[in-house]
């Protein structure tokens, strides 16, 4: 009887014990605003990569006798634009390139950013100083302006304006990384690990990155909004997306001009890139509160 | 334990007769960074320290926050590189004939913070067979060895291998820290302030399973702590340092009964009694140690000492032996010839 009490002891034990990242998730699906919000994305994701395979109609096809049909007119749910084309359409197929060029930038500045700031937080010395004082070089500029001057330089064009955003956001993110990283590698079971006569690589896989890539990630999320907005922006600026090509901030800077004939429809663009950047920002801060917890 | 052969204990090099651990004239400086002025002065965090530990026995290492004893034991085990000075393991110098890595089989370390000290990301087998992993153990023999060890410090495997840190008290991350450091099977272990943030019962308990520990596997042990009464428990020899240096060294019966420098007496005097008839009356040191950036000429606690004459602002008063079999004091009362005007008497109470 004892023996069976132990053992079931142990089995809650057992259960009890999740790793770190099992409870994040843990509590990630139990918050109501991060379901939501991760529905939201995926919702919209989704029906951008599949926009071709949904029966939309062309994306590309305008008429010159439907321009600027308001919200709700029969056959365009969401009116059309100032050449007659669906908005509905192009607001679904924008997503794909608005969202890429969202996420892409963010995702390669992770991995520079994460290499460049845990080096940097763990070597210390000169190669901080070296690493951190040329990133500082870049925080000097506005981002906005550091996009748009790093654009202009390469010429229009989605490939230009992706690596201008990769720059802009190398920097910030090499920061938390660097700082996150210096603050773990003075733990002392950093020190246990050396004193056991482990090599700086090993206790950089084993004790610094599963330490430090939860903080990074997070920051990294919430720099997703940014960047499409900031990707929107160089669109809007003539300096991303070209025309015909459907993207939110393209379509918001050729739709300004009918603000005053039809603001609704003229505001569509804007509103997807809102509920996006809003989504992402509440996932970042979801994130933040689930992995804040004590182990 | 015979599945782990790859970390067999380090053979013993000279006999029993060596002793374990010799340090000669360790010293170690920290520039201190003054605004935009490069350097504003020196910490002698470690001052040219020497002494020597003996095969299985503890060594106790007392004084106040900021002494250097801290950073005295990570100069030991190589975690910071000292400025000047030798340690010589077992008759061999470390850097010399003694690789650092091989030193840090033969030397591990027990840090005061168990929290800090163990990685939250894993768990405790997994931090337990860190050490044999990078020792190039089989993932299975380090598992085991891991398993072998809780068992050692009093836990049971099968209800702490998986868990996490922070799943544990105070007391048990303890235990682990002290399996983790075994688990190299290492000949000396550096006890830095290894019981000072638990509670008393617990720490009891902890105590009782390092002087078993040792027993079993014939350990070494550096035991360093503010804590008097615990040193005095654990020790069988002890070394009282005061701003990077160490003032007196004696064995622990000895220095209790018969210390002879104004500081360890100052510090015995500190102690709390739980008699009251023998309660303490008037502080027996005053103020707070001086600045270590710029160290009083001299003697270095001639600034607080009762006895403090002319000489001791001039002369620096070397570690001299008492006649009393290894004690030793840096005091000029103790040095006939110093001139100073108790020299050469004892203290009378």
């Amino acid at each position: 009887m004892i023996e069976i009490a132990i053992d079931l002891v142990r089995i809650s034990h057992a259960e009890k014990s999740r790793g770190y990242w099992m409870t994040v998730a843990r509590r990630l699906t139990r918050d109501p605003v991060i379901v939501a919000c991760a529905s939201i994305i995926l919702l919209i994701a989704s029906a951008a990569i599949l926009a071709p395979w949904l029966g939309l109609a062309n994306p590309y096809q305008g008429s010159m006798i439907r321009r600027l049909r308001p919200i709700g007119t029969a056959g365009y749910p969401l009116g059309t634009d100032e050449l007659g084309r669906d908005m509905l359409t192009r607001l679904i197929h924008a997503g794909r390139l608005s969202l890429f060029i969202g996420l892409f930038p963010v995702a390669l500045a992770f991995v520079i950013g994460t290499t460049l700031g845990v080096i940097a937080g763990y070597v210390g010395g000169l190669l901080n100083q070296a690493i951190m004082r040329t990133i500082d070089i870049f925080y000097a500029f506005p981002s906005v302006l550091l996009a748009v001057a790093i654009s202009g330089v390469l010429g229009a064009g989605i490939l230009n304006s992706l690596l201008s955003l990769t720059i802009v956001f190398i920097p910030p993110i090499v920061r938390v990384a660097e700082s996150v990283t210096t603050s773990v590698r003075n733990l002392d079971f950093v020190d246990a690990a050396r004193a056991s006569g482990a090599g700086a690589m090993t206790i950089m896989r084993v004790h610094v990155l599963g330490n430090v890539l939860g903080p990074i990630f997070v920051y990294a999320t919430s720099l997703i909004s940014v960047c499409m907005i900031l990707g929107a922006g160089l669109s809007f600026l003539g300096l991303g997306t070209k025309p015909p090509e459907p993207e939110w901030g393209l379509m918001l800077n050729t739709l300004r001009t009918a603000i005053y004939v039809n603001p609704w429809v003229a505001a569509l663009p804007g509103v997807m890139i809102f509920i996006v950047s809003i989504c992402f920002n509440l996932l970042s801060d979801g994130m933040r509160s689930a992995m804040d917890v004590r182990g | 334990m015979s599945a782990v052969e790859p970390l067999a204990p380090a053979a013993d090099v000279g006999g029993p007769g060596q002793p374990l651990l010799q340090v000669r004239g360790l010293s170690k400086q920290f520039p201190v960074r003054g605004g935009l002025r490069t350097r504003a002065g020196v910490v002698r965090a470690v001052d040219g320290v020497s002494f020597t530990v003996n095969k299985r026995e503890v060594m106790g290492v007392v004084g106040e926050s900021g002494c250097g004893k801290s950073t005295m034991a990570r100069l030991v085990i190589g975690l910071i590189a000292p400025d000047k000075g030798d340690i010589v393991f077992d008759g061999e110098a470390v850097g010399d004939v003694l690789s650092l890595r091989d030193l840090r089989r033969r030397v591990q370390m027990v840090f005061q913070d168990s929290y800090a000290s163990l990685n939250p990301r894993l768990t405790i087998e997994d931090t337990i067979s860190f050490g044999p992993r990078v020792h190039d153990l089989a993932p299975n023999q380090a598992r085991a060895r891991a398993h072998d060890l809780l068992r050692k410090v009093g836990l049971d495997p099968a209800l702490f291998a998986a868990r996490y840190p922070h799943e544990l008290s105070g007391g048990q991350r303890q235990r682990i820290n002290i399996a983790r450091a075994l688990a190299l099977s290492p000949r000396l272990v550096l006890l830095d302030e290894a019981v000072s943030a638990l509670d008393k019962s617990v720490e009891a308990q902890v105590l009782n399973l390092l002087l078993e520990l040792k027993e079993d596997l014939g350990l070494t042990y550096m035991f360093i702590s503010h804590d008097l009464n615990v040193v005095r428990f654990m020790s069988d020899r002890v070394m009282v340092m005061y701003l990077g240096e160490i003032v007196e060294e004696a064995a622990a019966e000895v220095l209790w009964a018969d210390a002879r420098h104004p500081y360890t007496r100052a510090l015995l005097a500190a102690m709390p009694s739980l008699d009251p008839d023998r309660r303490t009356e008037t502080a027996p040191v005053a103020g707070d140690p001086p600045n270590p950036i710029d160290p009083p000429a001299g003697c270095r606690f001639h600034t607080r000492c009762p006895f403090a004459e002319a000489v001791c602002s001039t002369t620096k008063p070397v570690l001299m032996p008492t006649g009393n079999d290894r004690h030793a004091a840096a005091c000029h009362i103790g040095d006939p010839a110093s001139g100073h005007s108790r020299a050469g008497r004892r203290f009378t109470e």
